[in-house]
Protein backbone atom coordinates (compact mmCIF):
# COMPACT_ATOMS: atom_id res chain seq x y z
CA UNK A 1 0.00 0.00 0.00
CA UNK A 2 2.40 2.02 0.85
CA UNK A 3 4.71 1.64 -2.54
CA UNK A 4 1.86 1.90 -4.34
CA UNK A 5 1.25 5.44 -2.84
CA UNK A 6 4.44 6.26 -3.34
CA UNK A 7 3.97 5.22 -6.77
CA UNK A 8 1.58 7.35 -7.42
CA UNK A 9 3.21 10.46 -5.95
CA UNK A 10 6.72 10.06 -7.76
CA UNK A 11 4.07 9.79 -11.40
CA UNK A 12 1.58 12.38 -10.50
CA UNK A 13 4.61 15.02 -9.49
CA UNK A 14 6.91 13.80 -13.15
CA UNK A 15 3.53 14.08 -14.97
CA UNK A 16 3.04 17.89 -13.28
CA UNK A 17 6.47 18.96 -13.74
CA UNK A 18 6.07 17.79 -17.53
CA UNK A 19 3.26 19.97 -17.82
CA UNK A 20 5.27 23.01 -15.97
CA UNK A 21 7.87 22.25 -18.72
CA UNK A 22 5.41 22.22 -21.62
CA UNK A 23 4.18 25.66 -20.48
CA UNK A 24 7.79 27.11 -20.51
CA UNK A 25 8.60 25.46 -23.87
CA UNK A 26 4.96 27.65 -24.91
CA UNK A 27 6.08 30.54 -23.10
CA UNK A 28 9.42 30.49 -24.99
CA UNK A 29 8.29 29.61 -28.23
CA UNK A 30 4.76 30.98 -29.11
CA UNK A 31 4.76 33.91 -31.61
CA UNK A 32 2.44 36.35 -29.43
CA UNK A 33 1.16 37.41 -26.42
CA UNK A 34 -2.08 35.73 -26.24
CA UNK A 35 -1.11 32.45 -27.37
CA UNK A 36 1.83 32.71 -24.58
CA UNK A 37 -0.59 33.77 -22.22
CA UNK A 38 -2.92 30.91 -22.97
CA UNK A 39 -0.41 28.10 -22.57
CA UNK A 40 0.96 29.66 -19.50
CA UNK A 41 -2.63 29.93 -17.51
CA UNK A 42 -3.90 25.98 -19.13
CA UNK A 43 -0.31 24.04 -18.07
CA UNK A 44 0.71 25.59 -14.85
CA UNK A 45 -2.85 25.22 -13.08
CA UNK A 46 -3.17 21.09 -14.74
CA UNK A 47 0.52 21.11 -13.61
CA UNK A 48 0.26 22.02 -10.01
CA UNK A 49 -3.18 20.29 -9.97
CA UNK A 50 -1.08 16.67 -10.28
CA UNK A 51 1.95 18.02 -8.39
CA UNK A 52 -0.71 18.52 -5.30
CA UNK A 53 -2.31 15.27 -6.07
CA UNK A 54 1.23 13.36 -5.94
CA UNK A 55 1.82 15.33 -2.48
CA UNK A 56 -1.79 14.51 -1.20
CA UNK A 57 -0.46 11.08 0.16
CA UNK A 58 2.56 12.63 1.89
CA UNK A 59 0.20 14.98 3.65
CA UNK A 60 -0.02 15.96 7.78
CA UNK A 61 -3.43 14.33 7.73
CA UNK A 62 -6.35 15.61 6.05
CA UNK A 63 -5.69 19.39 7.05
CA UNK A 64 -2.58 19.20 5.37
CA UNK A 65 -4.23 17.82 2.10
CA UNK A 66 -6.80 20.31 2.53
CA UNK A 67 -4.35 23.18 3.11
CA UNK A 68 -2.60 22.13 -0.07
CA UNK A 69 -5.97 21.67 -2.27
CA UNK A 70 -6.80 25.41 -0.96
CA UNK A 71 -3.31 26.37 -2.46
CA UNK A 72 -4.30 25.07 -5.50
CA UNK A 73 -8.09 26.61 -5.85
CA UNK A 74 -6.11 29.93 -4.45
CA UNK A 75 -3.35 29.57 -7.24
CA UNK A 76 -5.99 28.74 -10.04
CA UNK A 77 -7.71 31.94 -8.71
CA UNK A 78 -5.15 34.28 -8.70
CA UNK A 79 -3.77 33.00 -11.77
CA UNK A 80 -7.14 33.37 -13.84
CA UNK A 81 -7.26 37.40 -12.76
CA UNK A 82 -3.90 37.88 -13.72
CA UNK A 83 -4.86 35.96 -17.37
CA UNK A 84 -7.98 38.19 -17.98
CA UNK A 85 -5.97 41.55 -16.77
CA UNK A 86 -2.98 41.05 -19.27
CA UNK A 87 -5.54 39.71 -22.25
CA UNK A 88 -7.63 43.06 -21.33
CA UNK A 89 -3.98 45.39 -21.74
CA UNK A 90 -3.20 43.43 -24.66
CA UNK A 91 -6.84 43.95 -25.86
CA UNK A 92 -6.12 47.77 -25.18
CA UNK A 93 -2.43 48.29 -26.55
CA UNK A 94 -2.69 46.18 -29.23
CA UNK A 95 -0.58 42.66 -30.00
CA UNK A 96 2.84 43.46 -29.76
CA UNK A 97 5.76 40.68 -29.81
CA UNK B 1 30.31 21.75 1.58
CA UNK B 2 26.96 21.70 2.99
CA UNK B 3 23.44 23.60 2.18
CA UNK B 4 24.19 26.44 4.59
CA UNK B 5 27.58 27.23 3.15
CA UNK B 6 26.79 26.93 -0.32
CA UNK B 7 23.71 29.45 0.81
CA UNK B 8 26.46 31.94 2.53
CA UNK B 9 28.18 31.72 -0.77
CA UNK B 10 25.24 32.93 -2.91
CA UNK B 11 24.85 35.73 -0.22
CA UNK B 12 28.05 37.05 -1.04
CA UNK B 13 27.68 36.96 -4.40
CA UNK B 14 24.50 38.28 -4.42
CA UNK B 15 25.91 40.95 -2.39
CA UNK B 16 28.65 41.71 -5.08
CA UNK B 17 25.85 41.98 -7.51
CA UNK B 18 23.79 43.99 -5.50
CA UNK B 19 27.06 46.44 -5.28
CA UNK B 20 27.63 46.44 -8.70
CA UNK B 21 24.46 47.50 -9.82
CA UNK B 22 23.79 49.72 -6.92
CA UNK B 23 27.07 51.67 -8.74
CA UNK B 24 26.85 51.02 -12.32
CA UNK B 25 23.13 51.98 -12.76
CA UNK B 26 22.57 55.43 -13.91
CA UNK B 27 18.26 54.92 -13.13
CA UNK B 28 17.59 55.61 -9.54
CA UNK B 29 14.63 53.03 -9.19
CA UNK B 30 17.30 50.35 -10.55
CA UNK B 31 19.48 50.86 -8.01
CA UNK B 32 17.15 50.52 -5.26
CA UNK B 33 16.54 47.25 -6.40
CA UNK B 34 20.33 46.66 -6.60
CA UNK B 35 20.11 48.09 -2.68
CA UNK B 36 17.36 45.50 -2.18
CA UNK B 37 19.40 42.73 -4.06
CA UNK B 38 22.33 43.83 -1.67
CA UNK B 39 20.43 43.67 1.40
CA UNK B 40 18.91 40.28 0.79
CA UNK B 41 22.41 39.15 0.14
CA UNK B 42 23.15 40.44 3.48
CA UNK B 43 20.16 39.00 5.21
CA UNK B 44 21.25 35.22 3.59
CA UNK B 45 24.70 35.56 5.73
CA UNK B 46 23.19 36.03 8.47
CA UNK B 47 21.31 32.52 7.85
CA UNK B 48 24.26 30.79 7.52
CA UNK B 49 25.45 31.80 10.91
CA UNK B 50 21.70 31.12 11.96
CA UNK B 51 21.79 27.72 10.68
CA UNK B 52 25.68 26.97 11.89
CA UNK B 53 24.21 27.43 15.80
CA UNK B 54 22.11 24.43 15.25
CA UNK B 55 22.07 22.60 18.87
CA UNK B 56 19.96 19.65 19.98
CA UNK B 57 16.68 20.99 20.49
CA UNK B 58 16.82 23.48 18.16
CA UNK B 59 17.22 22.98 14.22
CA UNK B 60 18.83 26.87 14.05
CA UNK B 61 19.50 29.76 15.82
CA UNK B 62 16.91 31.72 16.19
CA UNK B 63 18.15 35.41 16.98
CA UNK B 64 19.98 35.80 14.32
CA UNK B 65 16.87 35.00 12.26
CA UNK B 66 14.58 37.24 14.27
CA UNK B 67 17.26 40.30 13.68
CA UNK B 68 16.88 38.83 9.57
CA UNK B 69 13.14 39.28 9.80
CA UNK B 70 13.26 42.73 11.62
CA UNK B 71 15.78 43.61 8.84
CA UNK B 72 13.69 42.61 6.02
CA UNK B 73 10.80 44.56 7.25
CA UNK B 74 13.44 47.81 7.85
CA UNK B 75 15.03 47.15 4.40
CA UNK B 76 11.00 47.43 2.74
CA UNK B 77 10.66 50.78 4.69
CA UNK B 78 13.43 52.33 3.39
CA UNK B 79 12.48 51.26 0.05
CA UNK B 80 9.06 52.38 0.16
CA UNK B 81 10.54 55.91 1.29
CA UNK B 82 13.28 55.72 -1.42
CA UNK B 83 10.58 55.17 -3.97
CA UNK B 84 8.25 57.76 -2.43
CA UNK B 85 10.98 59.96 -2.64
CA UNK B 86 12.24 59.03 -6.75
CA UNK B 87 8.60 59.42 -7.13
CA UNK B 88 7.73 63.11 -6.13
CA UNK B 89 11.21 64.88 -7.68
CA UNK B 90 10.19 62.93 -11.01
CA UNK B 91 7.10 64.49 -10.41
CA UNK B 92 8.12 67.80 -10.31
CA UNK B 93 11.60 67.96 -12.24
CA UNK B 94 9.71 64.83 -15.27
CA UNK B 95 13.63 63.36 -14.45
CA UNK B 96 14.85 60.67 -12.59
CA UNK B 97 17.47 62.43 -10.50
CA UNK B 98 18.42 65.30 -8.78
CA UNK B 99 18.08 67.71 -11.66
CA UNK B 100 21.50 69.66 -13.32
CA UNK B 101 20.95 72.88 -11.69
CA UNK B 102 20.58 71.54 -8.13
CA UNK B 103 23.91 69.29 -8.93
CA UNK B 104 26.02 72.64 -8.98
CA UNK B 105 27.89 71.18 -12.36
CA UNK B 106 26.51 74.00 -14.69
CA UNK B 107 26.54 77.09 -11.97
CA UNK B 108 29.68 79.30 -12.55
CA UNK B 109 28.96 81.74 -10.14
CA UNK B 110 30.30 79.36 -7.51
CA UNK B 111 27.03 79.42 -5.05
CA UNK B 112 27.11 75.88 -2.92
CA UNK B 113 24.61 73.99 -1.60
CA UNK C 1 24.11 17.96 5.86
CA UNK C 2 25.58 17.64 2.51
CA UNK C 3 24.57 20.20 -0.71
CA UNK C 4 22.26 18.56 -3.13
CA UNK C 5 21.01 19.25 -6.62
CA UNK C 6 17.85 21.07 -4.97
CA UNK C 7 20.82 23.58 -3.21
CA UNK C 8 22.66 23.64 -6.11
CA UNK C 9 19.49 24.32 -8.16
CA UNK C 10 18.33 27.08 -6.43
CA UNK C 11 21.55 28.57 -5.90
CA UNK C 12 22.06 29.05 -9.59
CA UNK C 13 18.14 30.09 -10.38
CA UNK C 14 18.39 32.94 -7.62
CA UNK C 15 22.11 34.07 -9.23
CA UNK C 16 20.52 34.25 -12.42
CA UNK C 17 17.78 36.31 -11.24
CA UNK C 18 19.46 38.63 -9.22
CA UNK C 19 21.98 39.24 -12.11
CA UNK C 20 19.09 39.96 -14.11
CA UNK C 21 17.64 42.07 -11.69
CA UNK C 22 20.69 44.40 -12.06
CA UNK C 23 22.08 44.04 -15.32
CA UNK C 24 18.12 43.84 -17.36
CA UNK C 25 18.04 46.88 -19.89
CA UNK C 26 14.69 47.74 -19.34
CA UNK C 27 13.61 48.65 -15.85
CA UNK C 28 9.89 46.42 -15.45
CA UNK C 29 11.80 43.18 -16.62
CA UNK C 30 14.15 43.81 -13.37
CA UNK C 31 11.51 44.87 -10.98
CA UNK C 32 9.47 41.52 -12.32
CA UNK C 33 13.03 39.46 -12.12
CA UNK C 34 13.33 40.97 -8.26
CA UNK C 35 9.68 39.43 -7.26
CA UNK C 36 10.48 36.16 -8.63
CA UNK C 37 13.98 36.49 -7.23
CA UNK C 38 12.31 37.12 -3.72
CA UNK C 39 9.97 34.42 -3.75
CA UNK C 40 13.08 31.74 -5.24
CA UNK C 41 15.04 33.61 -1.96
CA UNK C 42 12.33 32.15 0.68
CA UNK C 43 12.65 28.27 -0.86
CA UNK C 44 16.68 29.05 -0.05
CA UNK C 45 15.82 29.93 3.56
CA UNK C 46 13.43 26.87 4.11
CA UNK C 47 16.32 24.84 3.08
CA UNK C 48 18.42 26.91 5.96
CA UNK C 49 15.46 25.90 8.54
CA UNK C 50 14.73 29.26 8.72
CA UNK C 51 10.32 29.16 7.89
CA UNK C 52 9.91 32.60 10.03
CA UNK C 53 12.16 34.12 7.55
CA UNK C 54 11.06 32.39 4.48
CA UNK C 55 7.72 33.34 4.94
CA UNK C 56 8.52 37.36 5.98
CA UNK C 57 10.62 36.98 2.77
CA UNK C 58 7.96 36.01 0.72
CA UNK C 59 5.23 38.00 2.16
CA UNK C 60 7.16 41.10 2.44
CA UNK C 61 10.58 41.00 0.57
CA UNK C 62 9.12 39.49 -2.12
CA UNK C 63 5.24 40.33 -2.16
CA UNK C 64 4.50 44.17 -0.74
CA UNK C 65 8.63 45.24 -1.81
CA UNK C 66 7.31 44.02 -5.58
CA UNK C 67 3.77 46.15 -5.06
CA UNK C 68 5.50 49.33 -4.48
CA UNK C 69 8.11 48.56 -7.52
CA UNK C 70 6.20 47.95 -9.94
CA UNK C 71 3.54 50.98 -8.63
CA UNK C 72 6.45 53.11 -9.52
CA UNK C 73 7.65 51.79 -12.42
CA UNK C 74 4.70 52.78 -13.54
CA UNK C 75 4.62 55.72 -12.67
CA UNK C 76 8.23 56.12 -13.54
CA UNK C 77 8.05 54.95 -16.98
CA UNK C 78 7.38 58.55 -18.62
CA UNK C 79 10.32 60.30 -16.58
CA UNK C 80 13.81 61.04 -18.91
CA UNK C 81 16.86 59.84 -17.11
CA UNK C 82 18.66 63.13 -15.99
CA UNK C 83 21.75 63.98 -17.35
CA UNK C 84 23.55 64.70 -14.42
CA UNK C 85 25.30 61.39 -14.27
CA UNK C 86 28.36 60.88 -15.88
CA UNK C 87 28.82 58.42 -18.40
CA UNK C 88 30.99 55.33 -17.56
CA UNK C 89 33.57 54.80 -19.40
CA UNK C 90 34.71 50.91 -20.02
CA UNK C 91 38.06 51.32 -17.75
CA UNK C 92 35.74 52.72 -14.53
CA UNK C 93 33.16 49.96 -15.19
CA UNK C 94 36.18 47.36 -15.03
CA UNK C 95 37.09 48.94 -12.01
CA UNK C 96 33.99 49.09 -10.71
CA UNK C 97 33.34 45.14 -10.68
CA UNK C 98 36.66 44.44 -9.72
CA UNK C 99 35.74 46.24 -6.14
CA UNK C 100 32.62 44.42 -6.41
CA UNK C 101 34.76 40.96 -7.07
CA UNK C 102 36.94 41.97 -3.83
CA UNK C 103 34.06 42.20 -1.59
CA UNK C 104 32.70 39.05 -2.96
CA UNK C 105 35.74 37.57 -1.78
CA UNK C 106 36.23 39.29 1.28
CA UNK C 107 32.42 38.02 2.27
CA UNK C 108 33.21 34.25 0.50
CA UNK C 109 36.39 34.08 3.13
CA UNK C 110 34.30 34.94 6.07
CA UNK C 111 31.69 32.40 5.30
CA UNK C 112 34.18 29.51 4.86
CA UNK C 113 36.14 30.53 7.98
CA UNK C 114 33.12 31.14 10.78
CA UNK C 115 34.71 29.92 14.39
CA UNK C 116 33.95 25.86 14.94
CA UNK C 117 32.70 25.00 16.73
CA UNK C 118 29.88 27.94 16.10
CA UNK C 119 29.00 30.22 18.89
CA UNK C 120 24.93 30.39 19.15
CA UNK C 121 22.63 31.57 21.27
CA UNK C 122 20.58 28.53 20.56
CA UNK C 123 20.94 27.11 23.89
CA UNK C 124 19.88 29.76 26.20
CA UNK C 125 16.97 30.32 24.17
CA UNK C 126 15.74 27.54 23.90
CA UNK C 127 16.15 26.67 27.85
CA UNK C 128 14.14 29.88 28.74
CA UNK C 129 11.12 29.59 26.27
CA UNK C 130 9.08 27.70 28.90
CA UNK C 131 8.78 30.98 31.01
CA UNK C 132 7.28 32.89 27.85
CA UNK C 133 4.76 30.06 27.20
CA UNK C 134 5.79 30.05 23.37
CA UNK C 135 6.61 27.13 21.48
CA UNK C 136 8.34 28.92 18.80
CA UNK C 137 11.88 30.39 19.50
CA UNK C 138 11.75 32.71 16.67
CA UNK C 139 8.61 34.60 18.22
CA UNK C 140 10.13 34.35 21.71
CA UNK C 141 13.34 36.25 20.83
CA UNK C 142 11.12 38.92 18.79
CA UNK C 143 8.46 39.66 21.70
CA UNK C 144 10.46 38.44 24.82
CA UNK C 145 14.45 38.24 24.11
CA UNK C 146 14.78 41.36 21.95
CA UNK C 147 11.09 43.02 22.41
CA UNK C 148 13.41 46.09 22.44
CA UNK C 149 14.58 46.05 19.26
CA UNK C 150 10.95 45.05 17.83
CA UNK C 151 9.48 48.10 19.51
CA UNK C 152 12.01 49.80 17.73
CA UNK C 153 11.51 48.42 14.81
CA UNK C 154 7.72 49.72 14.68
CA UNK C 155 8.49 53.38 15.89
CA UNK C 156 10.89 52.77 12.59
CA UNK C 157 7.91 51.68 10.25
CA UNK C 158 5.84 54.83 11.86
CA UNK C 159 8.57 57.26 10.97
CA UNK C 160 8.77 55.87 7.42
CA UNK C 161 5.05 56.34 7.00
CA UNK C 162 5.30 59.91 8.50
CA UNK C 163 8.56 60.52 6.11
CA UNK C 164 6.18 59.67 3.23
CA UNK C 165 3.17 61.78 3.90
CA UNK C 166 5.40 64.81 4.30
CA UNK C 167 6.27 63.98 0.97
CA UNK C 168 2.76 65.79 -0.02
CA UNK C 169 1.91 69.23 -1.25
CA UNK C 170 0.89 71.51 1.21
CA UNK C 171 -2.49 71.81 0.15
CA UNK C 172 -3.13 68.05 0.10
CA UNK C 173 -2.57 67.42 3.48
CA UNK C 174 -5.03 65.59 5.19
CA UNK C 175 -6.30 63.97 2.21
CA UNK C 176 -6.28 60.63 0.26
CA UNK C 177 -3.71 58.65 -1.49
CA UNK C 178 -4.12 56.79 -4.56
CA UNK C 179 -6.97 56.66 -7.10
CA UNK C 180 -10.79 57.41 -5.89
CA UNK C 181 -13.40 54.40 -5.59
CA UNK C 182 -14.69 53.82 -8.82
CA UNK C 183 -18.20 54.39 -9.11
CA UNK C 184 -19.20 50.76 -11.88
CA UNK C 185 -17.39 47.53 -10.37
CA UNK C 186 -16.93 45.02 -13.55
CA UNK C 187 -14.19 42.79 -14.51
CA UNK C 188 -11.98 40.37 -13.11
CA UNK C 189 -10.01 42.28 -10.78
CA UNK C 190 -13.32 43.13 -8.76
CA UNK C 191 -13.98 39.53 -8.80
CA UNK C 192 -10.87 38.75 -7.70
CA UNK C 193 -11.14 41.47 -4.97
CA UNK C 194 -14.42 40.27 -3.98
CA UNK C 195 -13.53 36.65 -3.36
CA UNK C 196 -10.24 36.67 -2.29
CA UNK C 197 -9.81 39.14 0.89
CA UNK C 198 -12.66 37.03 2.92
CA UNK C 199 -10.37 33.79 2.94
CA UNK C 200 -7.04 35.91 2.90
CA UNK C 201 -8.02 37.89 6.33
CA UNK C 202 -8.69 34.38 7.59
CA UNK C 203 -5.49 32.96 6.76
CA UNK C 204 -3.61 36.35 8.21
CA UNK C 205 -5.34 35.71 11.36
CA UNK C 206 -4.23 32.08 11.63
CA UNK C 207 -0.68 32.51 10.40
CA UNK C 208 -0.44 35.58 13.27
CA UNK C 209 -2.02 33.32 15.61
CA UNK C 210 0.08 30.01 15.30
CA UNK C 211 3.17 32.20 15.62
CA UNK C 212 3.13 31.42 19.26
CA UNK C 213 4.08 27.82 18.56
CA UNK C 214 4.77 27.57 14.89
CA UNK C 215 6.06 29.23 12.25
CA UNK C 216 4.26 32.30 11.71
CA UNK C 217 3.49 35.31 14.00
CA UNK C 218 2.66 39.17 13.91
CA UNK C 219 5.33 40.31 10.74
CA UNK C 220 3.90 37.48 8.49
CA UNK C 221 0.18 37.67 8.91
CA UNK C 222 -0.48 41.22 9.23
CA UNK C 223 1.54 41.41 5.96
CA UNK C 224 -1.20 39.09 4.44
CA UNK C 225 -3.71 41.33 6.07
CA UNK C 226 -2.19 44.53 4.57
CA UNK C 227 -2.25 42.51 1.04
CA UNK C 228 -5.89 41.68 1.13
CA UNK C 229 -6.26 45.50 1.61
CA UNK C 230 -4.13 46.65 -0.98
CA UNK C 231 -6.20 44.23 -3.46
CA UNK C 232 -8.96 46.20 -2.56
CA UNK C 233 -7.54 49.41 -3.20
CA UNK C 234 -6.12 48.12 -6.48
CA UNK C 235 -9.42 47.04 -7.58
CA UNK C 236 -10.50 50.68 -6.18
CA UNK C 237 -13.65 48.79 -4.54
CA UNK C 238 -13.08 50.91 -1.13
CA UNK C 239 -11.02 54.33 -0.79
CA UNK C 240 -7.97 55.19 0.64
CA UNK C 241 -8.05 56.37 3.68
CA UNK C 242 -7.44 60.03 3.70
CA UNK C 243 -4.55 60.50 6.05
CA UNK C 244 -5.86 62.64 8.78
CA UNK C 245 -8.50 60.24 9.64
CA UNK C 246 -8.32 59.52 13.15
CA UNK C 247 -8.81 55.69 12.93
CA UNK C 248 -6.18 55.58 10.26
CA UNK C 249 -3.73 57.47 12.82
CA UNK C 250 -4.84 55.61 15.53
CA UNK C 251 -4.53 52.37 13.67
CA UNK C 252 -0.82 53.17 12.61
CA UNK C 253 0.16 54.00 15.89
CA UNK C 254 -1.52 51.15 18.65
CA UNK C 255 1.52 48.74 17.59
CA UNK C 256 4.56 51.06 19.40
CA UNK C 257 2.49 52.88 21.78
CA UNK C 258 1.09 49.33 23.04
CA UNK C 259 4.19 47.97 23.45
CA UNK C 260 5.95 51.24 24.93
CA UNK C 261 2.98 50.44 27.31
CA UNK C 262 3.61 46.98 28.16
CA UNK C 263 6.83 47.84 28.58
CA UNK C 264 6.27 51.07 31.54
CA UNK C 265 3.82 48.52 32.82
CA UNK C 266 6.47 46.13 33.33
CA UNK C 267 8.95 49.01 34.83
CA UNK C 268 6.20 50.07 36.72
CA UNK C 269 4.79 46.64 38.66
CA UNK C 270 8.59 45.90 39.18
CA UNK C 271 9.02 43.01 36.67
CA UNK C 272 11.84 45.54 34.48
CA UNK C 273 11.15 47.16 31.44
CA UNK C 274 9.87 44.96 28.46
CA UNK C 275 10.07 41.81 30.92
CA UNK C 276 6.98 39.72 31.42
CA UNK C 277 5.95 38.74 34.49
CA UNK C 278 5.85 34.33 34.64
CA UNK C 279 3.00 32.89 34.14
CA UNK C 280 1.42 35.73 33.06
CA UNK C 281 3.88 35.88 30.20
CA UNK C 282 2.13 34.59 27.00
CA UNK C 283 -1.50 36.54 27.77
CA UNK C 284 0.40 39.93 27.46
CA UNK C 285 2.69 38.76 24.58
CA UNK C 286 -0.31 37.93 22.71
CA UNK C 287 -2.10 40.70 23.76
CA UNK C 288 1.12 43.28 22.30
CA UNK C 289 1.53 40.64 18.75
CA UNK C 290 -2.69 41.58 18.38
CA UNK C 291 -1.58 44.92 17.98
CA UNK C 292 1.13 45.00 15.90
CA UNK C 293 -0.36 42.72 13.30
CA UNK C 294 -3.16 45.33 13.21
CA UNK C 295 -0.74 48.41 12.92
CA UNK C 296 1.49 46.22 10.12
CA UNK C 297 -1.65 45.38 8.48
CA UNK C 298 -2.24 49.49 8.42
CA UNK C 299 1.21 50.35 7.87
CA UNK C 300 2.13 48.23 4.45
CA UNK C 301 -0.58 49.53 2.22
CA UNK C 302 0.05 53.37 3.25
CA UNK C 303 3.79 53.24 2.72
CA UNK C 304 3.11 51.45 -1.02
CA UNK C 305 -0.02 53.91 -1.44
CA UNK C 306 2.32 56.89 -1.02
CA UNK C 307 1.60 60.48 -0.26
CA UNK C 308 -1.70 62.19 -0.36
CA UNK C 309 -2.63 63.46 -4.00
CA UNK C 310 -5.93 64.46 -3.63
CA UNK C 311 -7.56 67.45 -1.40
CA UNK C 312 -9.22 66.37 1.80
CA UNK C 313 -12.97 66.67 1.70
CA UNK C 314 -13.73 69.77 4.03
Amino acid sequence: MNFALNLLSVAAISAGSVFFLAGTLGLLRFPDALSRLHTLTKADNVGLGLVVIGLLPLAHGVLGGLKLVVVWVLVQLSGATVGQLIAQSIRRTGPTA
Amino acid sequence: MSAATLAGLTGALLAGLGLYGLIIQPDPLRRILAFNVLGSGVFLLFGIIARRGAVAGALADPVPQALVITGIVVAFAATALAVALLVRLSGETSRLGLPAELSGQTRGDGADD
Amino acid sequence: MIVQTLDIGLAALVLTLAGWTVLAHATFPAVVSYVAYGLLLSLIWVRLFAVDVALTEAAIGGGVTGVLLIGAASKLRKAALSTTERELTPPLRWAIAALCVLATLVLATIVLSLPDPPPTLAPEAVQNIAATGLGNPVTAVLIAYRAFDTMLEKCVLVLAVVGVWSLASDRYWGGAPGAPRAVTWDGALTFFAQLLPPLGILIGIRIFWIGADEPGGAFQGGAILAAMWMIIMMARLADAPAIGERWMRIALAAGPIVFLGVGILGFVAGWGFLAYPAGFAKPLIIFVEIFMTLSIAATLPMLVAGPPIRAPRP
